[in-house]
């Protein structure tokens, strides 16, 4: 079994990683300033010239790209090259204001697949295996991204999407689906139908699941790793950057390497945009080194995380990001306290619930309230009162000494919150319904 | 001993009949019905003729359902008849978790529903007292 996808460039010196990062950013600062009058414009504003990058700390004299910038130059503007040499459009999901529209060169579509088999391979796939796609195939870029790089490796593609899930179910159960792809939510879900349906994680042949798309925590690995009987793997990414593998994990499972000599990151400072380096807590920034349709520069994604060039026991010298810790827009701000959902997702898996929760933040009488609602579990249940508050009261204290505020907690029945098939929308904050 | 369904319920009236109609439509009878209720959750106790199959039928419909064993002895219908019983097991230190009475449809008799700490130790001071306790065959119950 072949341990890395590209060897030359997953365990190359940090040196010549450098080397390659420089010659592809300043041909890519070129190509943008050439080619989009938008950039263009903010750059000549910002008074920096495609000469000015000399070395890879000058990218600090580039202007930043926001959410906004996508917005405002929907659908094509932010193009790099004539829409004949496009050959895929995709689309992040349209949640909050305009969708983002992003295009692909057969070129961009060819290194896109490299950096998920890059994943797929951390994960230990090979041509040998049966990749089980979950994740929704269509605009979103789940579905296709996974689906190239299984291609790449000649592995089998089942193209199953997300959706029907006892079928799901029989598929891997049939087919000897040996690595599963799909968001963690659902791949929860997934496990928890198998148990509905009598099957336990001896009936299917999974051997490792590569889960990504919406932020999930530690101990949520722990449930899926359990319940699957798998090894789970993270895999980071976003539309606007390319999709899925921009950033995937190895067997540490510590954080995930970055496809670096595609895409190269900054961690700054949200507030003032000062580039604060590794092994500092600030938001990701991503530059696109050679993606040619769609080729954004300092990206900001609003995900929370440090990166780290600490050496990796499996070998890749690639640098490492953590899983995201929250985004600067998922942050609930609640009496003045920052309050990040993957925060109370860790007390509640730590305590044994399952991943199925909401969060209802409401104000009442100027005063922000925040409820966690939870569905009880058999295991958690019992039958007396006395016991099932004695639940509820434990989870209050350890959402309280995690957020350091006063969470009321709900139990819920069993299935009486919804399940999603893709990313899960776990948050209701009635505050701006009163705004 | 007899077999006692618990049920998880959130305060939502609706799903009390909800479980109540599903026991139905699969022809279990319920005998006793109990539910133990706070302003965020409630839990349903029910007695019925068929626990495995009640309890089968709950989980298979979604419910949280779990069985427990508990002690149901009759109680004279006189003055003290229950005072008579607490007593002795107070003394014997068994402790009650909750209890609750239940009326048999043809009988005269009362009964009273026992969830203890120790269902060993209850039904040995009751054999020591000479006090009787059902067997799940005289309420109909298996
Ligand atoms: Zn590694």
């Amino acid at each position: 079994m072949d341990k890395y996808y590209q060897p030359e460039i997953e365990t190359a010196s940090v040196g010549d990683i450098r080397k390659i990062q420089l010659e592809r950013l300043q041909e890519q600062v070129k190509h943008v300033y050439a080619n989009v009058p938008y950039y263009r414009e903010k750059m000549d504003k910002a008074g920096v010239k495609p000469e000015d990058i000399k070395e890879l700390a000058d990218i600090a004299k580039l202007p930043f790209n926001y959410k906004q910038d996508l917005r405002d130059t929907y659908p094509y503007g932010m193009f790099a090259v004539p829409l004949k040499d496009v050959v895929r459009l995709h689309a992040s999901s349209g949640t909050t204001g305009k969708q983002v529209v992003a295009g692909y060169t057969r070129g961009d579509l060819d290194i896109w697949a490299e950096c998920c088999a890059r994943a797929l391979t951390a994960a230990g796939c090979t041509d040998e295996d049966v990749v089980h796609v979950s994740y929704g195939y269509g605009l979103f870029t789940g579905g296709l991204g996974a689906d190239g790089g299984a291609m790449k490796i000649g592995a089998v593609t089942v193209p199953v999407s997300s959706g029907n899930t006892k079928r799901q179910v029989n598929i891997l159960k049939d087919f000897g689906s040996s690595i599963l792809c799909c968001t963690p939510s659902y791949a929860l879900h997934i496990a928890e139908v198998l148990h509905e349906m009598g099957y336990t994680k001896d009936d299917i042949s999974l051997k490792a699941g590569v889960f990504g798309a919406e932020p999930w925590t530690n101990e949520m690995r722990l449930q899926i790793e359990e319940l699957l009987g798998i090894k789970a793997y993270d895999i980071y990414g976003l539309t606007e950057i390319i999709g899925p593998g921009v950033a995937f994990e190895c067997a540490e499972q510590t954080g995930m390497h970055v496809n670096e000599d595609h895409f190269l990151v900054e961690v700054i400072d949200p507030d003032t945009g000062e580039v604060l380096g590794e092994d500092v807590q600030g938001e990701i920034v991503f530059t696109c080194l050679t993606r040619k349709a769609f080729p954004l520069l300092r990206y900001r994604t609003r995900d929370i995380g440090v990166i780290t060039r600490q050496k990796c026991s499996c070998g890749r010298t690639l640098i490492k990001m953590t899983k995201p810790r929250g985004r600067t827009d998922d942050m609930l701000i609640i009496r003045g306290v920052n309050v990040f959902p993957s925060q109370i997702e860790t007390v509640l898996l730590e305590q044994g619930y399952m991943a199925n929760y909401q969060i209802v933040v409401d104000r009442v009488d100027n005063f922000d309230t925040i409820e966690v609602q939870v569905e009880m579990t058999k295991e958690l249940f019992s039958d007396t009162v006395r016991g099932i508050a004695e639940r509820a009261r434990e989870l209050t204290e350890g959402l309280k000494s995690m957020l350091n505020i006063n969470a009321k907690v709900t139990l819920l029945e069993p299935n009486t919150l919804p399940r999603s098939e893709g990313k899960a929308k776990r948050v209701i904050d009635k505050r701006k319904l009163h705004d | 001993m007899v077999k006692q369904l618990s049920i998880f319920v959130q305060n939502r009236s609706g799903k009390l009949a909800a479980s109540l109609s599903v026991l139905r439509d699969s022809g279990i009878d319920v005998r006793a019905l109990t539910i133990a209720d706070t302003p965020d959750f409630g839990i349903l106790r029910l007695l019925v003729d068929d626990a495995a199959k009640a309890e089968a039928v709950l989980l298979d419909n979604g419910f949280l359902v779990q069985t427990t064993d508990v002690v149901v002895v009759p109680v004279l219908d006189e003055r003290g008849g229950l005072a008579s019983l607490l007593e002795p097991m107070a003394e014997a230190g068994v402790n009650i978790e909750y209890m609750y009475s239940l009326i048999a449809r043809d009988a005269k008799d009362a009964f009273m529903v026992f969830r203890v700490t120790d269902n060993a130790a209850f039904l040995a001071m009751l054999k020591a007292k000479g006090l009787k306790h059902v067997e799940p065959a005289e309420l109909g119950i298996r």
